[in-house]
């Protein structure tokens, strides 16, 4: 499952997410973080079976975690299946099939809305 | 030597004893069975592409108003067309963007609304004449209100296309889509081996009169488009065809983000195989399609190629770059490419289309020059401060402040032991750093992040990467990353002062 992990300000200097993966044996797979001085922000992948124990975790260590539940959304009308996407998504959501058809896996999608900006029929979405 | 005449193919469409692939069957087959023995099989080869064709654009035909106008301004869908010739004629061109939404809507968007039958506002201004007294006119039209909508495309169907990358440090967004920083990304567009172009280089059988596969229509070749550049493989076409006849699975409005608006065009030409040279041609693959990437992040029309890369290595979705495998994405779609040459096979099988032989021979020797400029643009060497103001790293923030101080400059480059600039601190470096109570070196409060110059660079070049950075300042370096002057916002302002 991807989460999205925020991290005030005043629980930025705690190292918190390691402490929640050895507390809890979940392996959180970073894939994006971003800090500055005001916040912090972790995308990170994590087993169906640690979701609850890590987000507990991080909770009572002050961070607010979400599930990104709601990936990229493509409009099949509007999309031409050119292929643009696939080389703007670093968690490779994108991919094109034998027969060049354009493939998404959007279970990997981190919902970072690069490829958004990339489609020139505005074909994906996302809904939240 | 084996030689069918354009008759003979055209009789055997007729009868339905003709044989047509598309290009990229036309691959094995000279494979397996040679070359002979492939023009003696094969009559027609097909082709086609579905790509961004900026240079698109549609002429229409209001029909007269009453009272009548001599239309002088014209706009569908607050987009405007261009009617400087005839009372109601007007040329909508798919880059023009809408007038009140930007780069969301443009002339692609009303050729697309058109096709799909949508209603369409057209509003027109005139300045009134004896034989035509009306001077405003707004009225709602669609494709089938129109006396004609001829699509008239000057350059279309680029034999092939630069890749693109991108070298900066920021992400540069581009009619070859976004471009990853440091090289995180390359583009491509074509349809290698189903190129129309690349699959009869030396316009055997393709010229003006050839009549084609467009926009899922019957059109025709104009003749060479414009930059068109055959000697180096870059060939283009200028194309029509019945806007009223198309459909909009092959005629696309498209956004590149930052950029503008462009039209997906799907286009194809039946290539009749007259003898075996035309056979071998069409026998290409993406392996013999060899391009140049180039780096977009260079603000100029010279851009060294980076290296040469081939349509088969752009496709496999990876090429390798300064040592690095970096992900491709094509901007062109090929699986619409390959029904445009399957729709064309299918209407030339059914005997609904006929072969051509060209009126004309597209020109080979023609060349694509760049612009003869009149005025010179200034360069950042012609207005930057030469007389810069430098700081090593290791000196303490107290210097900084004190060079600030003596002489009145807000922005000091920072440089390290051997003169390389590494950075560059600003009177609010020093100011935040009071704040925080931080009494550090220089290399500890100095911006790292910093934007510079190149003395050759116009100062258009430098005036937007200061706006885009929102930054007043940018030292100037040589290639070995010296610093040589210093470009300011006042500079620039003073040099605009000066020209008015």
């Amino acid at each position: 499952m991807m989460l999205k992990i925020n991290i005030s300000s005043d629980v930025v200097v705690n190292p918190i997410l390691a402490e929640s993966i050895i507390e809890t044996g979940g392996l959180l797979n970073i894939s994006q973080a971003h800090f500055d001085s005001t916040h912090g922000e972790v995308i990170a992948d994590i087993d169906k079976d640690h979701f609850k124990a890590i987000k507990n975790a991080l909770t009572a260590k002050g961070a607010q975690v979400i599930v990104l539940d709601y990936p990229i959304v493509r409009d099949e009308e509007e999309c031409i299946e050119c292929g643009a996407c696939i080389s703007v998504c670093h968690v490779n959501v994108f991919s094109f099939s034998r027969d060049w058809s354009l493939e998404m896996d959007t279970d990997k999608c981190i919902q970072c809305g690069t490829c958004i900006k990339m489609c020139p029929h505005n074909a994906l979405t996302l809904e939240h | 030597m084996i030689e069918k005449s354009i008759h003979e193919i055209n009789n055997r469409i007729k009868d339905g004893s003709v044989n047509v692939v598309t290009a990229e069957e036309m691959v094995d087959i000279v494979a397996e069975l040679g070359v002979e023995d492939a023009t003696r099989e094969v009559d027609v080869v097909t082709t086609g592409t579905f790509g961004a064709m900026c240079s698109s654009g549609v002429w229409l035909n209001f029909g007269h108003s009453e009272p009548p106008i001599k239309m002088s301004k014209v706009w569908l869908n607050n987009v405007e067309a261009y009617s400087g010739v005839a009372a109601v004629d007007a040329f909508i061109g798919a880059g023009q963007l809408s007038d009140t939404e930007g780069m969301g809507y443009g002339g692609a968007h009303v050729i697309e609304d058109l096709v799909r039958g949508r209603s369409v506002d057209l509003h027109a201004t005139a300045y009134g004449t004896d034989s035509y007294p009306r001077k405003v006119l707004d009225t709602t039209i669609n494709i089938y209100d129109l006396n004609q909508a001829i699509m008239l495309n000057p350059r279309n169907a680029y034999q092939k296309y630069n890749a693109a990358t991108n070298g900066t440090s920021r992400t540069i967004y581009t009619y070859m889509g976004s471009l990853l920083p440091n090289y995180g990304n390359v583009t491509y567009s074509g349809a290698g081996v189903l190129s129309p172009l690349s699959n009869d280089p030396t316009y055997q059988t393709i010229g003006t009169g050839t009549r084609i596969f467009l926009g899922g229509a019957q059109g025709y070749i104009v003749g060479e488009g414009t930059q068109h550049s055959p000697q180096n493989d870059f060939a283009t076409l200028m194309l029509k065809g019945d806007l009223k006849e198309m459909s909009s699975k092959y005629i696309r409005a498209a956004n590149f983000h930052a950029y503008g608006t462009s039209l997906y065009v799907g286009m194809g030409i039946p290539i009749p195989v007259i003898n075996e040279k035309v056979a071998l041609s069409t026998a290409v693959t993406d392996d013999d399609i060899v391009t140049n990437v180039l780096d977009y992040g260079i603000p100029s029309r010279d851009r060294p190629p980076l290296r040469t890369v081939t349509y088969g290595e752009l496709r496999s979705g990876m090429i390798e770059l300064n040592g690095k495998e970096v992900p491709t994405s094509s901007m062109s779609s090929f699986k619409t490419a390959r029904k445009i040459a399957e729709e064309l096979k299918d209407w030339i099988q059914n005997g609904e289309f006929f072969v051509t032989a060209p009126v004309e021979h597209l020109p080979s020797q023609t060349a694509c020059n760049p612009m003869k400029q009149t005025g010179t643009s200034p360069l950042v060497d012609d207005i930057m401060s030469k007389n810069v103001v430098i700081i090593e790293q290791t000196a303490s923030f107290h210097q900084a402040a004190k060079m600030i101080m003596d002489n009145a400059y807000d922005h000091l480059p920072v440089v390290s032991e051997n003169n390389e600039l590494v950075g560059i601190v600003t009177a609010w470096d020093i100011s935040k750093a009071v704040a925080r109570d931080e009494h550090n070196l220089v290399k500890d409060i100095m911006t790292k992040k910093v934007m510079t110059a190149n003395p050759d660079d116009p100062v258009e070049v430098a005036a937007r990467t200061l706006d885009k950075n929102s930054v007043s300042a940018m030292p100037v370096i040589n290639a070995n990353r010296n610093v040589i002057g210093i470009i300011t916002s006042d500079d620039i302002s003073k040099l605009l002062a000066r020209r008015v």
